[in-house]
């Protein structure tokens, strides 16, 4: 417990007063267990990265919360100015998207189709139009907007989607390696907006991730899952300790550590 | 309707429609093609183009029982029925791991042999042709109106849930994630596709109504960018080809769906000859 008070302690500052909590989650299918005994605490304003080996049950997670699967448990979300505990407003930004590119919607139709009751293929108001252009130039994207999804970069269309997410403003982020598949350029560009974003929206963001440097740059909390929350704490307290070892197996961390040159994922940690 | 024959008299005086069955075939053509169009582009877009098939080929079976229990007009046992399929379908995709177009697939081979053997019991199967080739001319001013109010129908849909349509089409946990009932919605849209599919068929016809419910909306999606002008080229595509096949039809004594549909074809090859250029 004591990782954990350090770590409340340390988020005090910065915002923290509304939080969104999972309870004794747990998600099975059929006869399977696939999740047990899930207890998380997430502060707004704060990035927890979710991660752990294949198959440890991280996209399920998000799938339970987004209410894809059922599940036992709760989830609740605490608004500090109403005081009182409710269902979280929740964005999702999904996986590189497996999407028909032929199909003639362009980013605005999207958008339009999301945020408006009018339908889409009546056109739609300049109002709305300023809105998402507002909304897409916060992920540098404004310049999109009458493009083809079908025509967009892996990146972009992932930025568009982040974009998508953000409006309404959800209480609760999630993003299943939202950019895998996505060139380093790209990929840089998208963590460092989500990294800025997290404060000015004031957003609770679970992040599942496999790359763990990005991790180590970006996260303000980790999470290692595996059928249940192996350990949780601050990325430089994660990220070194036995658990992921045992998680992990010490091949994969033995060929990273070798890729990226271990000093890096310790010394690069924003604290 | 009375309205409608003055107007034709009056701004198209010609041969073709001093006919009161054109009149009332144009009329036709006028209603079935828009709303084929309109519901086209999402069928294409939700990739369910086998799925519309099914349901077209499936009232043979529609038919059979319809005979059976000895109504004269079958239609209204084909729609309960087409019904009672799209639900089954929807949910036989749930409830087995079996991949959907199997799923569909099977459907579709049991409804039409299922079909046959009922219509063809004792040789009539010929009396049953006309739903197989479709026959627009012999159709009456009441059921136009009928047509009428499922046109209706299907804009009422879309004013109401087509900004979920688009959003289940486009990917099912980015719908969830705002609010949008995914099943809810996908199974609404299988059953509104099986009443437009089954209140036309008749006059379309089986062998040919998925092609003019699919190619409009696929050749209107090569060449169009955004959601408005794929209705609005889709719509085009369908009242031109419905005119013109409707006309053809008549001056070569041919079937009119099959002429209708010949030329949307032709459309989809241009459109697709033009893509890589618009691209």
């Amino acid at each position: 417990m004591g990782m954990t008070e350090i770590f409340e302690n340390a988020q005090e500052k910065s915002c923290g007063l509304c939080c969104t909590k999972l309870e004794d989650f747990g998600v099975s299918i059929g006869k399977t267990e696939i999740l047990r005994d899930i207890n998380i605490h997430i502060h707004c304003g704060e990035l927890t990265a979710l991660i752990g080996p294949n198959g440890g049950g991280k996209t399920t997670l998000l799938k339970a919360i987004l209410g894809e699967i059922s599940h036992t448990g709760s989830i609740k979300f605490l608004d500090a100015r109403e005081q009182k505990s409710r269902k979280p407003v929740v964005g999702y930004v999904p996986q590189r998207l497996d999407f028909d590119r032929g199909a003639p919607v362009s980013v605005m139709d999207l958008f339009a189709a999301g945020l408006s009751v009018r339908p889409v293929c009546f056109g739609y108001s300049r109002k709305l139009r300023e809105r998402v252009s507002a909304g897409l130039a916060h992920v540098q994207a404004d310049h999109l907007l009458e493009r083809r999804l079908g025509d967009l970069s892996g990146g972009e269309m992932q930025r568009v989607l982040l974009a998508l997410a953000l409006d309404p403003g959800p209480n609760l982020l999630l993003m299943d390696e939202p950019v895998s598949g996505v060139d380093t350029g790209g990929r840089e560009l998208f963590y460092q907006l989500v990294f800025n974003l997290r404060r000015q929206y004031d957003l609770s963001i679970i992040l599942v991730s496999h790359d763990l440097d990005m991790v180590a740059h970006y996260a303000d909390r980790v999470v290692l899952l595996n059928k249940t929350v192996l350990c949780t704490g601050a990325p430089a307290e994660v990220l070194t300790s036995e658990k992921l070892l045992q998680a992990y197996g010490q091949l994969y961390l033995e060929t990273r550590a070798q890729k990226c040159l271990q000093p890096n994922i310790v010394g690069g940690v924003p604290v | 309707m009375e309205l409608w024959y003055a107007f034709v008299s009056h701004i198209l005086p010609f041969a073709w429609v001093s006919h009161g069955f054109m009149k009332n075939a144009l009329l036709a053509v006028l209603l079935v093609g828009p709303m084929f169009a309109v519901m086209g582009t999402m069928v294409v877009n939700n990739k369910m183009a086998f799925y519309s098939d099914t349901i077209g080929h499936s009232s043979l079976t529609g038919i059979a029982i319809g005979v059976l229990l000895g109504f004269q007009d079958p239609l209204w046992i084909m729609l309960v029925f087409s019904v009672f399929l799209a639900v089954a379908i929807s949910m036989l995709k749930l409830w087995t791991t079996a991949s959907t177009d199997t799923v569909i697939g099977s459907v579709a081979a049991i409804m039409v042999a299922l079909g046959i053997v009922l219509l063809s019991r004792g040789g009539g199967f010929a009396r049953f042709s006309k739903f197989l080739i479709g026959d627009i001319l012999s159709i009456t001013s009441g059921e136009v109106l009928l047509l009428a109010i499922a046109l209706g129908g299907v804009l009422l849909l879309w004013g109401l849930m087509f900004n979920k349509f688009l959003l289940v089409s486009f990917n099912q946990s980015v719908a969830l994630s705002r609010g949008v009932p995914v099943r809810l919605v996908e199974i609404i849209f299988c059953v509104a596709t099986a009443i437009i599919v089954t209140i036309s068929i008749q006059w379309v016809g089986i062998l040919i109504i998925n092609s003019f419910l699919i190619l409009p909306a696929a050749a209107a999606r090569n060449v169009t960018s955004n959601m408005m002008s794929y209705h609005i080229v889709s719509i085009m595509i369908t009242i031109f080809s419905g005119i013109a096949g409707l006309l053809l039809s008549y001056y070569w004594a041919t079937a009119t769906g099959a002429t209708i549909v010949l030329i949307t074809a032709l459309f989809y090859l241009v459109t697709l000859l033009l893509k890589p250029r618009l691209a």
